[in-house]
């Protein structure tokens, strides 16, 4: 509990397979999440050398209030980045920061790099490194089928994975955090390939007593009576964030086709209304947030003639229905829950995977890059040849897709196009865009992040302010998110 | 008649486990999921639907039945009431209950049993769990 003021830390050493834990009473002021993880890094990260060097950290932590406080739901991981050589920095919800709760850390470190595939099984009764060669190689959904059979804890278990992608060293893969969340940006899941690492299941029994029972009680019900009764909860559990699809296409800021557009003439068909009405199956929530606002739409595909049908069921967002809908000029949902299947499976960044593809569109449109360089000509609204190339990005055959599958920044410098590469600061970007100070907050953000400072909050609601108020509302807005991301709370987005 | 605790709506069930931290928090002063009597999980994987693991507030409850030290009492309307000081740690009424939800807690000695006080009913954001009058026998 926060008034113990001492961090747990427990540091995995994938080369000799060693594991220690350290109790560390400096690391608390640094209160958690975010503070504590920054900490750690300025310690554990070679500036010196690669990315993808076995030497470099990955750094998970949570935060004190985890879990046990409503919408306290996140852990954050932090490296060097594969994608940008920068500060890489990603949030994921689910189950992870409950799992490390009750296995007793607040902060994971991994180093090294195993001499074959590994996965970790990490416990309050400690870690084990397990053979993960029958597992290299599996796309997302079967590498958690496996695991979910193999290790114990049911319910109260965390396992995040990576795909193909994340193996093959594409430096935008992710890494999958319980079928429905991700450390999306950045890259994380090309360190674990470069680890061999494939994935980590956290579980733990630990018992946790209350000190003060009464005045947790109180604020605890404070808190919670708050997040249920508040618009955000109608807003968020109701259409999910999904809802600004609709609100941004009619302020003109939601990008379109490689953003040669900035509202969409199908957007009410890929809105979150639509997506609601017509393939909603269930909503859900990370462990401990009594919002909900995770969708999950039915998919059904016919995967073969004679009436063979699959179902499947995806999670949809905003930022996945502008990347791979909006963004690639995507007009019915079928075909953006196509596209959000093929990147779950691999284990892609959603974001940067359609950013990069409006990239490639309009590259091979204007000539730079060729079709037979390709093996296909990519089209807005065309799912093929995205599927096609989707899946060539990771095997990486020649230069020209060795270079894809390194993000839209490192393609447009080698080929040209950096006037319609879609990147701040190396990182593709989100989906909103409603001004200068959406653009500048992602630009000099300390993550790249729309997320770092709301500057598409900033845009729309000080409007008619001066610049300089814009960026004094951004700065204030940054230094407050990581107070929150510090508690790692999550920040609804 | 005493009402008792029903997961008759799972489908709208979001997974949030407030529930369980309630239970654990009230009637365990603990913030471990492990000590919830209520327990939430998927049928298998989070792509499958949730389900709940509770205690169904049986009319003749075999866990009592089983308990010879006294320590869990029929309650009136199903379920049992548990006197905690009575119970010795025997681990009978894991094994008589029916529905198998009785879990053990080896760090107090002790079973975690549903008690049907309904706290967990009162965090469920959705109205997924309830406390209503057992209707079977009907
Ligand atoms: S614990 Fe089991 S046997 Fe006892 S009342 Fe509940 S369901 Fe019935
Ligand atoms: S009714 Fe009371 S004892 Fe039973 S699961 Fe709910 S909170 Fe726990
Ligand atoms: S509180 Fe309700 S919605 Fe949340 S896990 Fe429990 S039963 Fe499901």
């Amino acid at each position: 509990m926060a008034n113990k003021r001492m961090i747990k830390v427990l540091d995995i050493d994938l080369t000799n397979q060693k594991v220690e834990t350290f109790r560390r009473e400096d690391l608390a002021p640094y209160i958690g999440g975010i503070g504590v993880a920054a900490k750690l890094f300025a310690e554990l990260v070679h500036p010196d050398k690669d990315p993808l060097d076995s030497a470099q950290p990955i750094i998970f932590a949570n935060g004190p209030m985890s879990t046990i406080f409503p919408v306290v739901t996140k852990t954050v991981a932090v490296f060097r980045s594969p994608l940008t050589g920068e500060w890489g920095e990603s949030y994921a919800g689910m189950r992870l920061a409950l799992a490390m709760r009750m296995s007793g850390f607040q902060a994971i470190v991994i180093r090294g790099q195993a001499a074959r595939p590994v996965y970790l099984s990490i416990s309050d009764h400690g870690v084990r490194f397990k053979d993960a060669s029958a597992l290299w190689g599996l796309t997302v959904s079967e590498t958690g089928s496996i695991l979910r059979d193999l290790e114990p804890g049911r319910g109260h278990r965390s396992c995040i994975r990576i795909g193909p992608a994340g193996e093959k060293g594409v430096r935008f893969a992710n890494v999958n955090v319980d079928t429905y969340r991700h450390f999306g940006r950045l890259g994380l899941g090309a360190l674990f390939g470069s680890k061999n690492l494939k994935a980590l299941v956290v579980h733990g029994e630990r018992d946790e007593i209350i000190q003060d029972y009464a005045k947790y009680n109180k604020v605890y019900k404070e808190i919670y009576n708050q997040a249920v009764t508040t618009d955000i909860m109608d807003k968020y559990h109701g259409l999910g964030t999904a809802i600004n699809v609709n609100g941004l296409n009619h302020l003109n800021g939601l990008p379109t086709r490689n953003l040669q557009q900035s509202s969409f003439e199908h957007a009410q068909a890929i809105s979150g209304e639509a997506f609601a009405e017509q393939s909603l199956v269930r909503k859900m929530a990370c462990a401990g947030c009594p919002v909900g606002c995770i969708h999950i739409g039915l998919h059904r595909r016919e995967f073969g003639p004679g009436y063979d049908y699959e179902s499947k069921n995806l999670s949809y967002d905003h930022e996945l229905i502008f990347a791979l809908g909006s963004f690639l000029g995507m007009s019915t949902q079928d075909k953006i829950y196509e596209l959000i299947d093929a990147v779950e499976e691999l284990g892609l960044d959603a974001i940067t995977a359609g950013v990069l593809l409006g990239w490639i569109t309009e590259a091979c449109q204007k000539g730079i890059i060729s079709e037979e360089q390709l093996g296909v000509k990519p089209e807005f609204d065309e799912t093929k040849p995205y599927l096609e190339i989707l899946k060539i990005i990771i095997q990486q055959p020649n230069e020209l897709y060795q270079t894809l599958a390194r993000g839209a920044f490192a393609a447009a410098q080698r080929y040209g196009g950096h006037e319609y590469a879609m990147t701040l600061g190396k990182t593709e970007i989100a989906g909103y865009h409603t001004g200068y100070a959406n653009i500048l907050g992602q630009a000099i953000g300390a993550r790249h992040s729309h997320l770092d400072n709301a500057g598409y909050s900033v845009d729309q609601k000080l409007k008619n302010k001066t610049p300089e108020e814009k960026v004094a509302a951004l700065i204030k807005e940054e230094k407050w998110r990581n107070v929150l991301n510090c508690l790692t709370i999550c920040l609804f987005v | 008649m005493a009402k008792i605790l029903h997961a008759k709506y799972m489908a709208k069930c979001i997974g949030c486990y407030s529930c369980m931290l309630a239970c654990a928090r009230v009637i365990k002063h603990s913030f471990s999921l492990t000590k919830s009597a209520i327990q939430i999980h998927t049928a298998g994987g989070l792509q499958s639907r949730f389900l709940a693991d509770i205690c169904r507030g049986c009319i003749d409850p075999a866990c009592a039945r089983a308990c010879n030290c006294g320590a869990l009492l029929p309650r009136s309307g199903g379920g049992v009431r548990f006197l905690s000081d009575k119970c010795m740690g025997c681990q009978d009424c894991v094994e008589a209950c029916v529905v198998k939800t009785i879990r053990f807690d080896h760090e107090s000695n002790k079973p975690i049993i549903c008690i049907q006080c309904g706290t967990c009913t009162r965090f469920c954001p959705h109205q997924v769990i309830t406390m209503e009058v057992k209707d079977d026998g009907q």
